[in-house]
């Protein structure tokens, strides 16, 4: 309950938000696209002549798009649309969804195959995107947490770690859903041991254990 | 991560082809499968491949019963497959427990048979390109000797190195007698599993057999002996998603209360996966009881060498033994 009393105190008087502003184009914005226009706007005040430059060059690869050396060709298929891409090979699976593909709710945590942050499902099973490269993944079937459900119609899991209060920081928690969803179909014993013991690949450093195993077990039930 | 050429092999020719393809092949060419341990050490700067070949393309990730009753899995079979395949549960119980008591789900999912066969050292110096390492560097030092190496070998250790082989998967086959099955350019052979790891002597980067551009296709497991118990006991600081301190993998039949065969590997304590061979020549028709148990396992590690930190291993694998073939002998 602590981060939604948090939340009330980041905004203190809800009256004082318009109702219309969800509709208002500002306000659509997400936070990475709001940093990325942050981002563009800083380069054109500090760096004028540098974007002057670039312009040119940049005008002259969109008309005759060149393959870069070194590059490989390869489609990733994501969340169920293919995207034919032409990639540096040392991009890992998880830099190429969250930088080339933007899908940015897989995050990157240890990028050692250690914490489980970066968890996504290849052909239905789960695996660390930070310790595979994408230009191995041609013809793949890959699901992201962008892929499991949507706002208005949830995963179970992701309903469950709702229900739970699974998470406080929050920066787990796609890896920690993406390995429950993996959970549901692995065949794993009904005690909370047996979930505990299957989701170990996923660390929490809030500390947030005991209601992922209740989101885990509800999630199961449902 | 430093820049590499990539190319995808199509047939187990063409990557043997690849792999022994430019000047330095051992040190260039790297073979690439599930990823978990290779690209792992490529981000740290330990791996610095010009060429690397994904092989996932190969034919070689089936698991087949073989003509003499054994099974094969294939070199590209992931650890969380053979783990759970049936007849491996059935039959080759030490290997499916010795798998699932490492890394984590989604590494097994990922991580191959082969490539975990190759497993390198979670030594921190070998890890760490600040530091001395003779096998990441041959010729640089050691500072793991005198440093910190509370997790690192005590048999089969050299002035030269201390590392130890990580590999849960890797004690188990040895302890199951299992074949490595190879193909190079030069044609295919099998080597045992005890002969496929070499101890680090005065030269701790060779760590296997293999040749330039050998590349692994699978591993034979021979028929499994009726009546036997298997069993895979594993210490470690924390019950979950870490390396042995000790373990150790044991095959063991009894007859009339003698032993009448018996298979004995210890791992987190060896530079290499350790078959003790002097342990099984000790309990070989011995009665089952715990004194037999401590002097195989005081033979087993007779010549164990302990470094400044890690001397309590010594009687820990010897413990890890003896419960192990006392869960063996039930």
């Amino acid at each position: 309950m602590a981060e939604k009393t948090n939340e009330t105190e980041l905004i203190p008087d809800e009256a004082l938000r318009p109702e219309e502003s969800e509709k208002t184009p500002a306000s659509r914005l997400s936070r990475r696209s709001f940093l990325s226009h942050l981002g563009a706007a800083g380069i054109a005040v500090t760096a004028p002549p540098l974007l002057a430059a670039a312009a040119p060059a940049l005008a002259e690869t969109q008309a005759t798009p060149a393959v870069a050396a070194g590059t490989v060709a390869v489609t990733l298929k994501v969340n169920g649309q293919a995207h034919p891409m032409q990639l540096d090979p040392r991009t890992t699976l998880l830099d190429c969804l969250r930088d080339n593909l933007e899908l940015s709710g897989t995050k990157k945590g240890c990028d050692h195959g250690q914490c489980g942050a970066c968890t996504v499902h290849v052909n239905d099973r789960r695996v660390n995107s930070c310790l595979s490269l994408a230009v191995m993944h041609e013809g793949d079937e890959i699901t992201t947490v962008e892929g499991l459900g949507q706002p208005d119609h949830l995963h179970p899991v992701q309903a469950a770690f709702i229900e739970h209060d699974a998470y406080q920081c929050g920066y787990c928690t796609s890896g920690q859903i993406m390995s429950a969803a993996a959970v549901l179909k692995e065949g794993v014993g009904p005690t909370d041991d047996d979930v505990k013991h299957a989701m170990y690949g996923n660390i929490c450093r809030c500390g947030a254990y005991p209601n992922i195993v209740a989101a885990v077990q509800a999630a199961r039930r449902a | 991560m430093d820049a590499f050429k990539f190319s995808r092999a199509a047939t187990v020719d063409q990557a043997t082809v690849s792999g022994a393809g430019p000047v330095k092949p051992i040190a260039d060419v790297r073979f690439v499968a599930g990823g978990t341990n290779l690209i792992d050490m490529m981000k740290l700067n330990v791996e610095r491949p010009k060429v690397v070949v994904d092989i996932n393309g190969l034919p070689l990730d089936k698991v087949e019963a073989t003509p003499q009753g054994g099974l094969k899995l294939g070199a590209l079979t992931r650890n969380s497959d053979v783990a759970k395949h049936p007849v491996v549960v059935r039959d080759y119980a030490v290997l499916s427990e010795a798998i699932l008591s490492g890394a984590s789900p989604q590494l097994r999912n990922m991580a191959s048979t082969g490539g975990n066969l190759l497993q390198r050292t979670r030594c921190p110096y070998f890890r760490d390109t600040a530091h001395a390492c003779n096998k990441r560097e041959p010729g640089s030092g050691c500072s793991a000797i005198g440093g910190h190496n509370r997790m690192l070998a005590i048999l089969g250790t050299s002035k030269d190195c201390i590392a130890t082989n990580p590999s849960d998967q890797n004690v188990a086959l040895a302890a199951l007698e299992a074949m490595v099955e190879v193909q190079g350019p030069k044609g295919k052979r099998s080597v045992p599993m005890h002969e496929f790891h070499v101890v680090p002597g005065a030269t701790p980067h060779r760590e296997t057999v293999l040749g330039a551009g050998e590349i692994i296709t699978a591993v034979t497991l021979p028929a499994p002996l009726a009546g036997s118990k298997q069993v895979y006991l594993k210490l470690r600081d924390r019950a979950a998603y870490e390396f042995a301190l000790a373990s150790a993998a044991v095959v063991m039949k009894v007859d009339s209360g003698k032993v009448s065969h018996v298979r004995v590997a210890l791992g987190g304590v060896g530079t290499k996966p350790w078959r003790s061979f002097e342990a099984e020549h000790e309990l070989m028709g011995k009665s089952v009881d715990a004194a037999n148990f401590r002097k195989a396992a005081e033979v087993a590690l007779r010549d164990a060498k302990a470094s400044s930190e890690n001397g309590y291993k010594i009687e820990l694998s010897k413990r890890c033994l003896v419960r192990a073939l006392t869960m063996a002998s039930v």
